[in-house]
């Protein structure tokens, strides 16, 4: 029956979580030092490119997000969805006002 | 005994459930500091001059230092879960017990960061900082907001997980509970609680008056029996942490690296 299978306890490994962790150290390492780089306007966008990396392990790995069922999945989406509406928009209009 | 009962009593638990009712709430979270966040590149993008040498001001070691850590206890709090899920409730408690302690290492990081500003003539509606451009204002009023609200977030989580290592830390604790109409039945006698087939306790006698009965066992998990209503608890909780580290993965480079 289903009411097993929503109170299953799934075991992920404490290797991939230390790996998942290396990669988040080493990202960081790599925004800290692109900011030193003086290149105009690419470390901003590389900075939140490189944030966006490290969310998304965190993400996936950390919140299980990869283990978890279609509909956790399609939730995330919606907000994601709905946050880069409110961002989009709101720079659609400051930046052509 | 005037009679004995067999009583049937069922747990009803939905772990989906309660971590979908979790993502929910994060979501409510992301919403909340994307307003924060749209406000911050909003002013950023007028005020990129002042912006960029504003945030030369704030030490980007502190930023380092304070990032690494809720990375680290981000691993220990998913480690914690992952051993608690393997019935090593020892390893589970340190590894939660690290995770408090890289909370609290990221609020006194934070408390000398704000303290040094502050010691400056740094914060907000302060005579210092009203005398310099409005975008140095604004650069400082959003550090404090955002970093305060996040902070607000860390010192809840911490005291989630300090709940929660007590909760795992003391026996667990199984409530049972038993309604009518088998109660009108159970009037008059007497509660044997069985363990196994030899031990017994006689627990007590049951009024006429009574309407619900509830048991509360408080037992010793066996070996390889896991702590399924403790899991689901400190699931959420780490869940909510790691949140609370994605939001810091955006705070930290926009406040201490913009070039």
């Amino acid at each position: 029956m289903s009411h097993h299978s929503h109170n299953e306890v799934h075991t992920i490994g404490y290797g991939v979580f230390i790996f998942v962790w290396l990669g988040l150290v080493v990202l960081t390492g790599l925004t800290v030092v692109i900011s030193g780089v003086h290149i105009p306007k690419v470390p901003v966008l590389v900075a939140l490119l490189v944030a966006a990396a490290k969310s998304s392990l965190v993400v996936n790995y950390f919140m299980h997000i990869k283990y978890e069922a279609r509909l956790f999945k399609v939730v995330l989406l919606m907000g994601i969805v709905t946050v880069t509406i409110f961002i989009g928009l709101t720079f659609f209009d400051v930046l052509y006002r | 005994m005037k009679s004995i009962h067999a009583l049937t009593v069922e747990e009803h638990r939905d772990f989906e459930g309660a971590r979908l009712g979790m993502w929910l709430f994060l979501l409510t979270e992301l919403i909340l500091f994307t307003g924060m966040f749209i406000l911050y590149a909003m002013y950023r993008v007028k005020y990129a001059a002042e912006f960029h040498r504003a945030s030369l001001e704030l030490d980007v070691v502190i930023g380092t230092i304070n990032t690494l850590v809720l990375l680290t206890s981000s691993l220990t709090v998913a480690l914690s879960i992952e051993a608690l899920k393997r019935n090593s409730r020892k390893l589970a408690l340190w590894m939660l017990g690290a995770t408090i302690f890289f909370a609290l290492a990221f609020l006194v990081n934070k408390y000398f960061e704000w303290s040094a500003k502050i010691h400056h003539g740094i914060y907000p509606g302060s005579q210092e900082l009203m005398q310099r451009s409005l975008g140095d204002v604004i650069y400082f009023n959003l550090y404090y907001s955002m970093t305060g609200l996040h902070g607000l977030h860390v010192l809840v989580g911490m005291v989630v997980l300090i709940w929660l290592f007590v909760l795992i830390a003391r026996k667990s604790q199984k409530k049972y509970v038993v309604h009518n109409p088998h109660v009108e039945q159970l009037a008059g006698s007497e509660i044997a609680i069985l363990k196994g087939e030899k031990d017994g306790w006689l627990v007590d006698k049951i009024g006429d008056n009574v309407e619900q009965v509830e048991i509360k066992i408080t037992y010793e998990p066996r070996a390889g029996e896991v702590d399924l209503p403790n899991i689901i608890k400190l699931e959420n909780a780490g869940l909510y942490w790691h949140l609370v580290d994605i939001i810091w993965i955006f705070l930290f480079p926009l406040f201490y690296l913009i070039a």
